[in-house]
């Protein structure tokens, strides 16, 4: 069974139909990649499937369980983790804090009152840092760590609760080359290991083309081609859209 | 029947237009400079004392009236500018709580500077034959005051309007509401903008208190008395609207006139109610933007327990406090007996604002309420005092459960004005409810029971309580619950995303704030031995968030030492000088220009300089 099933997605703003009948589906253990110009929709598709957003027409599948219009912390709850375009960790912890605090969090022990929360999950909370190559970072503040130290983080932190699918907004923007591949490598890696889903949007063609299996390309709110890098990069389409013939993207 | 429907729907009308001139004023001022001014009040009360200082030296005609009238709004409009140019330009980068005390700290010198010039004495105008005159409108007779203010309410609001949408002032100051940091991009010199802004502020208040003057008299308590009403008003029209506030005045001053027909006893629950309905379904106000979210910059700092050192030092702290009363007298004992008192009061404020992220403005409702219940336990119902110690947590408890349903849906600003709100109203319900609580005189003879009436074994019951309560409250810091609050805190997105339920986590920890609170409460009262409405005033709501502030908000040791240090501070002042507010004031606008991130903040910062957080 496929992880996510999205079907015919809409949405609208004023007139602007930002995202226009999207269906696709990603598998265990995939790395489906969503990319488009900019405005093509994509961030409004993300915060379709997060809860950020409500669709107004169509249906998306976690599992086989409807989970349409939910609140982004029940969609977490059912097992999609999160990556920020800007990232978002608990400034006044450290790197273990918050990683024991999502493992607090997925074990439903959040309202415990006595037992000082830095004694919960420690070895599970080691074990999901160095994971991601963060062990030494263990003891220091998430407000100090280094841009792609926190990135790594926020992967840790997801990872806490499991995850049947993780979702990466823009989860290279702001860092080195060299950093991005081997974020993006290890991603892939925990999600084979794993048999996680993720879907990501990305900016940086090499990483898209370098890791996914899949690419989805979306173009004013519409999927103009979905495939395998290869097919993606053959198919006149999508050249016409990011190369600009004045066919496709031309006068209104 | 109908003529009285009339008559007090006219009265509530007319009330609503000076609420409406003094709710505007603070409403442009806030959109402008994002400054919820609390010395507006005093710029009200200011005006009435100006207006009567001129009025009462004119004939009593009308347009001597009219001139004397203009002649006061000038006045506030220069002083309004120079307030600014002194004062608050210099906090304009500083955060909201400390702005909001900033402000109080004017309010207290003013009350103070005003007491000194115009006397201690309510000053009525003398009245002309026209202000005293009636119209008659079918068998029902109006004061003809009443209809002149209820003109004059839409005629400003016109006038306002006109002024926004019609000059190039008015455009600014709209976009400047909208985007400031765009205005200023466009080169706009926002120092005009923003003083010109705040001397029609003031403006309007001074005309709000000078026309005040003719239904009542220029007195020492309006300025906080049209302050809580102000913040009602603003926070239900939507911060930064003008035509909101205009609504939001009209829906109060009109319940208010027929509240006290109705239900005398219950119309400052029922504007409560109101504002809660409102708020409900529209979080930002009935005219107000959504504000956008902020992701908590200043809670960047790692939070740790005490270290070693700083345990020792509390463990030896402790048992010297618990070893004093065998060589201290009993006045020292006494300010003993407080600072224990204080320092449970500042650790329940400092649960929901440090780690829970709110800060209250209004935590002595919790206190009071603690406090009155206590007293009514042992009092009304004779039951021991063990038993009133255990009702008042879970009366204020319970209360702040009920209250904080709401309020901790929402944040920053509104979240101070709502609590500042909801403590003017319980305490104002404890002052009008005399065969309850005895109104002004308080509710006497509140004494410990009989095995605890020595004031040694009351002081170590209270620090023993009060030390328990705190640990009690530290403990759940560093468990997980604490830890949830504090990650709501940090990040909402991040809370979320790992499935917190941020809004659950604060109400809970809002209810655990004022049930410690409450606790606190119920000893202040026993150890006085009486209750009075002074317990819920919002000068004790300040004094904790001063405790707060000066021991910091980042360590949980930080309000302990607040309190301690506040307390000794304050009885020694209050021994030393009947200026106690203009010094409390003047301390207040001296500590946050000179530290406008925070006492405790800059104080970090030194003692982490050269060492990694």
């Amino acid at each position: 069974m496929k992880t996510l099933a999205v079907t015919a997605l809409s949405r609208s703003f004023g007139g602007v139909r930002a995202v226009d009948g999207v269906s696709f589906a990603v598998a265990p253990g995939e790395m489906l990649a969503l990319i488009g110009p900019n405005g093509a929709g994509k961030s409004t598709c993300f915060n379709l499937l997060n809860g950020q957003l409500r669709p107004d027409t169509g249906t998306v599948h976690l599992g086989g369980r409807d989970i349409t219009g939910l609140s982004p912390r029940r969609i977490a709850r059912h097992g999609v983790g999160r990556t920020f375009q800007i990232t978002a960790t608990f400034a006044s912890m450290t790197a273990r804090e918050n990683v024991q605090l999502a493992l607090l969090a997925h074990h439903r022990q959040i309202w415990r009152f006595l037992r000082p929360a830095p004694q919960h999950h420690a070895r599970e909370a080691d074990a999901l840092l160095a994971q991601v190559g963060m062990a030494e970072q263990a003891d220091r503040a998430a407000a100090i760590l280094a841009y792609g130290d926190l990135k790594r983080l926020e992967l840790a932190i997801a990872l806490a609760a499991a995850p049947r699918l993780l979702l990466m907004d823009e989860p290279t923007a702001g860092m080195a080359p060299a950093e991005r591949t081997a974020l993006m490598a290890l991603t892939r890696d925990l999600a084979n290991q794993r048999q996680m889903a993720v879907l990501f949007t990305e900016h940086d063609m090499d990483v898209v083309f370098g890791i996914a299996d899949r690419i989805l390309v979306l173009d004013r709110g519409r999927l103009v081609a979905e495939g395998t890098p290869e097919t993606i990069r053959a198919n006149p389409a999508v050249r016409a859209i990011y190369l600009g013939t004045g066919a496709t993207t031309g006068g209104h | 029947m109908l003529s009285t429907l009339l008559v007090q729907l006219l009265t509530g009308l007319s009330g609503a237009s000076s609420l409406f001139l003094v709710s505007a004023g603070l409403t442009v001022i806030f959109g402008v400079t994002r400054v919820v001014n609390f010395s507006h009040g005093s710029l009200y009360m200011l005006g009435a004392y100006t207006g009567w200082s001129i009025l009462s030296r004119l004939p009593r005609e009308p347009l001597p009236f009219i001139l004397g009238v203009l002649l006061t709004v000038a006045a506030l409009a220069l002083l309004g500018a120079l307030l600014e140019r002194l004062l608050l330009r210099r906090i304009y980068a500083a955060p909201e709580l400390l702005q909001l005390l900033f402000t109080f700290g004017v309010v207290l010198v003013v009350q103070d500077a005003t007491q000194a010039i115009w006397g201690p004495n309510d000053l009525p105008l003398p009245r002309g034959r026209w202000l005293r005159s009636f119209v008659e409108i079918g068998d029902a007779r109006v004061p003809l005051y009443d209809l002149i203010l209820i003109a004059i309410g839409p005629a400003v609001l016109a006038a306002l309007w006109l002024l926004l949408t019609r000059t190039r002032w008015g455009t600014l100051i709209r976009a400047a509401t909208q985007d400031r940091e765009m205005v200023a991009a466009l080169g706009v010199d926002q120092k005009r903008l923003f003083t010109s802004v705040f001397a029609l502020g003031a403006g309007l208040a001074g005309l709000a208190g000078a026309l005040s003057l003719p239904d009542g008299s220029a007195n020492l308590q309006m300025d906080l008395s049209i302050i809580t009403d102000a913040f009602v008003v603003v926070v239900v029209g939507g911060l930064g609207s003008v035509p909101g506030a205009f609504l939001a005045s009209i829906l109060i001053g009109v319940l208010q006139a027929f509240g006290i027909v109705v239900l005398p006893q219950a119309t400052l629950v029922l504007v409560f109610v109101i504002m809660a309905a409102v708020l409900v379904v529209r979080p930002n106000g009935l005219l107000g933007r959504p504000q956008a979210i902020r992701e908590n910059p200043a809670s960047t700092t790692l939070i740790r327990p005490a270290e070693p050192a700083l345990r020792w030092l509390g463990l030896a702290a402790l048992i010297l406090a618990a070893a004093a009363p065998l060589f201290v007298g009993p006045f020292l004992l006494s300010v003993l007996t407080e600072m224990a008192v204080a320092m449970l009061f500042a650790a329940a404020l400092h649960f929901m604002m440090g780690p829970g992220g709110m800060a209250s403005f209004g935590h002595a409702a919790w206190f009071g309420l603690g406090a009155y219940a206590a007293a009514l336990a042992v009092k009304g119902l004779a039951l021991p005092m063990t038993a009133g110690l255990l009702i008042a947590p879970l009366l204020a408890g319970t209360a702040a459960a009920l209250f904080g349903w709401f309020v901790v849906r929402l944040s920053g600003v509104y979240l101070a004005m709502l609590t500042l709100a909801f403590a003017q109203i319980v305490w104002a319900v404890m002052f009008q409810a005399v065969d309850l609580t005895g109104g002004d005189n308080g509710i006497l003879g509140v004494w410990p029971a009989q095995w605890a009436t020595d004031r040694l074994v009351f002081y170590w019951l209270t620090l023993a309580l009060c030390t328990a309560a705190t640990l009690v409250l530290r403990t759940i810091l560093y468990a997980p619950f604490g830890y949830a609050l504090r990650g709501a805190r940090d990040s909402e997105l991040r809370a979320a995303a790992i499935g917190l339920d941020a809004t659950r986590l604060r109400h809970a920890a809002f209810t655990i704030a004022g049930a410690a609170a409450g606790l606190a409460g119920s000893l202040a009262a026993f150890s006085k031995g009486s209750v009075f409405p002074g317990f819920i005033a919002i000068s004790r709501s300040v004094d904790a968030l001063l405790m707060v502030l000066l021991g910091g908000v980042q360590s949980m040791a930080g309000p302990i030492v607040g309190a301690i240090a506040y307390t000794g501070l304050f009885d020694l002042l209050l021994l030393a000088t009947d200026q106690w507010r203009a010094v409390l004031g003047l301390s207040i606008i001296v500590l946050v220009l000179a530290f406008p991130q925070g006492i405790a903040g800059t104080a970090h910062r030194l003692w982490l300089r050269g060492k990694e957080a």
